[in-house]
């Protein structure tokens, strides 16, 4: 029963990074109309951003909060310079520039940080934890508690603050927004920074478990897509809950379906996905009419 | 000074030229009746006021070219707009659609007590404030988004067939209210109308557009006593 | 490079549309006895890639679904035929059509259910198809070889011809993809075409008109599998190896970028496209091989900003250009701006375009 329930624990700080990322993608995905193929890369690159100033002796939690800053003014440049220009036009152009933006993202952090593992720091202390009676990772908690604090200053951001609820207006329906005074382009901007930001946080969360690569968030994208597209691409709360069910899932066949392993674990999630959208077309929280490509 | 001065307004979609040459003049609190039959250019006339359609001609509000200008910096230069369709935000609750009516303004305690006296005047807006949008009937949309274009305290409010598919009762009830904005506020007013006679008793002056141009115009009470103008142009 | 010998040709035979298809076709011919041996391979290559990127250019062009899971398909193609020819004796011949038929049987099983799904979700599906090829590729083994691959008699030189390997190579898939490209231009003229344009144009009048547009989509999807099912046992074939890293996410993602950079829905666009992702990322690390990525991502953007209607739309106007040259009575002005353009054909483009919306 311990093990279950430590690996239940570790699924869900595994699905509270894909989720941070999934939010990141479904934020775009509401106000763009488009899925951001390179934001796992723009992560990756932010995490280096963050172990490169704590390599340069930045304490830590100021490195982290640099990293966390500069991707979010480069998600608000990328809009800006990148997207604005093809929005509203073919949704194959967007994809087709974020894809040419995840090649670009990728292979600049290789260009100026080498192809090597890099040791990231742990952020929170190692060892266990005693909760009613069964032992578990600090880390794993950590990770649960900054996705819960996440969320709970999201959900603020847009119910309780007037920039919050004119995103949302700008995301439902620009024509209406600019009517009422929203400046849209400047919400988009803003929207754009804000997913880079949650981006990052996946990427300097998921780093210490890992080793830092190029490579980072490739995997990590593959289950925030799952998780997003499992609670409904529209819907933040589904989101999360749909990257907690891809990270449990994960964790429990790896560990109890000896056939699975580590090497196919991948496909569990898949086909949880793949069933689930065979079912209900929208994913488990998302509104039918979401179509967009 | 007149609050909305049009001069030869031309207007176009891509390559279609919606509007070949429009005329028209809102003096300050007055309220302007826009007719003519569909596709003559209301809506297109009302969405280049707001920099919502490429355009040529001159366009002027309270003295000021808006040649150019976004439809966001319209807006807070004190010009509403009610569009085609109400344009509520379906997904979003009553509170929060007219909280973004007041989204340019910075006076927190007026824009309270402006938002309560808007809740007295539409009490079912009170009922349904929590409620979303896109749960409300034709009239209740109507009236939520006649509030949320007057709570930014426009100087101007357009409005675009704000009887459309509306109860007789409702419409009666609405056009009560916009009588009274118009009394108490000094609001002007562009009202696009297909219900011509209804229009007329609002307006104080009654603009004719057909194919894109200004083909009359004139004291709204003028047009409406005089048959044969209303024969010839409003079919009624 | 192969620009400026497509303009040439449709320059000396002005508009005849045959002309510069012969001429096409005796270039393509001509060009593995002038040249290298490893550059023969790279242009064996762009036919596999050509040939998958034509079907999923259909889909994406006519259907507009976007399926990021095409390297899936190209990967079970490649693998169907790796295992035929290295386990059985079957005749290389007979492994193309095997190849066709798994993808397409695996198109059918996978398109009737995924079709529900639209736009973002369908995307999702096929990625998943994608991601999950390489595991499964790891853990099938006794088919697969594993995570070291399959080592693939590659097609002999037939005694009657006195070509060298990498030119024999080249022949056959060019053979093939030539095949593949006229069948796709008689499926999108034929009947099929017709209901693809009508589907295009709006489902819900298609279906008023009587067209099973479920029933035409789930082919549609199927066919493209087969196509990319081809071009992966070409692929096969050339390599004369296949391993499960030759079948990541980038390859769908290629394959994607192929469609688009060349023109949705073009014969002529799976060409340019295919040898856009051959040799934009080759040249590039020519130049700098750490910016490889750099100078490759940053050519699709650029691609789409630039080229709207991808290569294949940009060709047609170069063309169209050039013929306004020979009008009978030209404009002085007209004199002057064709020299810059014809010497500097990309960069004349944004300004003729000014397309950005």
């Amino acid at each position: 029963m311990e093990r279950f329930l430590q690996v239940v624990v570790d699924g869900i700080a595994d699905g509270s990074v894909y989720a941070a990322l999934a939010l990141a993608l479904v934020l775009i995905f509401r106000s763009t109309g488009v899925v951001n193929f390179a934001q796992g890369e723009m992560a990756m690159f932010a995490t280096f951003v963050a172990w490169a100033l704590a390599d340069s002796g930045v304490p830590l939690v100021l490195a982290l909060l640099g990293a966390l800053a500069f991707a979010f003014a480069a998600g608000m440049l990328v809009e800006r310079v990148l997207i604005r220009p093809v929005e509203g036009g073919n949704p194959l152009n967007l994809v087709i520039v974020t894809l040419g933006l995840f090649i670009v993202v990728n292979a600049a952090a290789g260009w100026i940080w080498g192809f090597t593992l890099k040791d990231f720091p742990q952020i929170f202390p190692g060892g266990v934890a005693e909760v009613g009676g069964v032992s578990l990772s600090v880390e794993s908690l950590g990770i649960i508690g900054v996705l819960l604090a996440v969320v709970l200053v999201l959900w603020a951001l847009f119910t309780h603050t007037g920039i919050g609820l004119a995103m949302r207006a700008a995301a439902q329906s620009p024509a209406s927004a600019r009517l009422v005074g929203v400046p849209v382009g400047r919400m988009l901007m803003l929207g754009w920074g804000l997913a880079a930001l949650l981006g990052a946080l996946a990427g300097v969360l998921v780093a210490p478990r890992l080793f830092l690569d190029t490579n980072l968030m490739a995997g990590v994208l593959v289950y925030s897509f799952a998780g997003a597209a499992l609670g409904g691409f529209d819907s933040p709360l589904g989101a999360v809950i749909g990257s907690w069910i891809i990270g449990i899932t994960e964790g429990l066949a790896g560990t109890y379906v000896d056939a699975i392993g580590s090497d196919l674990k991948v496909l569990v999630p898949l086909t949880i996905i793949v069933g689930v959208l065979l079912l209900r077309p929208s994913g488990l929280f998302g509104s039918p009419e979401v179509t967009r490509a | 000074m007149s609050l909305l001065e049009i001069e030869g307004l031309t207007a176009s979609y891509g390559p279609v030229r919606a509007l070949h040459g429009v005329d028209l003049t809102v003096g300050a609190g007055q309220v302007v009746a826009l007719l003519g039959p569909n596709g003559a250019g209301k809506t297109t006339t009302l969405r280049a006021v707001c920099g919502m359609v490429r355009t040529t001609g001159t366009i002027r509000f309270a003295g000021r070219d808006l040649a150019g200008t976004a439809p966001e910096k319209v807006a807070r230069l004190g010009i509403g707009h009610v569009p085609e369709g109400r344009g509520t935000f379906g997904s979003l609750t009553v509170a929060e659609n007219l909280r973004l009516g007041a989204y340019g303004r910075k006076d927190a305690a007026a824009v309270r007590s402006d938002t309560d006296e808007w809740y007295s005047t539409f009490p079912r807006l009170a009922e349904r404030r929590d409620q979303q949008a896109g749960s409300l009937s034709g009239g209740e949309q109507q009236m939520l988004a006649i509030a949320r274009a007057l709570l930014g305290r426009p100087s101007l409010l357009l409005l675009d067939e704000p009887s459309l598919g509306l109860a007789p009762l409702v419409v009666r009830e609405v056009f009560a209210v916009l009588g009274r904005v118009r009394a108490e506020r000094g609001t002007g007013m562009v009202l696009v109308e297909q219900n011509a006679a209804l229009a007329l008793e609002l307006a104080d002056t009654a603009y004719v557009l057909e194919a894109g141009r200004t083909v009359l115009s004139g004291p709204a009470a003028e047009i409406r006593t005089e048959e044969s103008v209303r024969r010839a142009y409003l079919g009624y | 490079m192969s620009l400026v010998t497509v303009v040439a040709g449709s320059r000396a035979h002005r508009a005849l549309r045959w002309g510069t298809i012969a001429a096409g076709t005796a270039v393509a011919l001509a060009v593995p006895f002038n040249s290298s041996p490893s550059l023969n391979g790279d242009l064996t290559l762009v036919l596999c890639y050509a040939v998958a990127a034509a079907g999923l250019g259909m889909l994406v062009g006519y259907a507009g679904q976007v399926s990021l899971g095409h390297g899936a398909f190209f990967a079970v193609g490649a693998y169907t035929a790796a295992a035929l020819l290295a386990k059985t004796d079957l005749h290389w011949l007979l492994a193309l059509p095997a190849a066709a038929a798994v993808t397409f049987a695996l198109g059918l099983a996978f398109g009737i259910p995924a079709l529900r799904l639209r736009g973002i979700y369908l995307a999702l599906v096929t990625l998943a198809l994608a991601v999950a090829a390489g595991p499964v590729l790891k853990r099938a083994e006794p088919v697969t070889g594993g995570v070291s691959g399959l080592s693939v008699p590659q097609p002999p030189v037939p005694g009657w011809l006195a070509v060298d390997a990498d030119q024999w190579l080249y022949l056959l898939s060019l053979a093939v993809t030539g095949v593949m490209l006229l069948i796709a231009v008689n499926l999108t003229r034929g009947s099929l075409g017709r209901s693809l344009l009508a589907i295009r144009d709006g489902e819900r009048a298609a279906r008023t008109a009587g067209i099973d547009v479920a029933r035409v989509k789930t082919l549609l999807f199927a066919t493209a599998g087969a196509y990319a099912g081809v071009g992966g046992a070409l692929f096969a074939f050339a390599l004369g190896f296949v391993a499960p890293e030759s079948f990541t996410l980038l390859l769908s993602f290629t394959l994607l970028s192929a469609v688009v950079v060349g023109g949705l829905g073009t014969v002529a666009g799976a060409v340019l496209g295919a040898l856009f992702v051959v040799f934009v990322p080759q040249y590039a690390g020519e130049v700098d091989q750490a910016l490889t990525g750099i100078i490759y991502g940053g050519a699709l953007i650029a691609v789409v900003y630039l080229l709207p209607g991808g290569a294949a739309g940009l060709l047609r106007r170069l063309r169209r250009r050039l013929i306004d040259v020979v009008e009978p009575t030209p404009q002085r002005g007209d004199n002057d701006a064709v020299p810059t353009s014809d010497t500097a054909p990309v960069g004349g483009q944004p300004a003729a375009g000014g397309v950005r919306p």
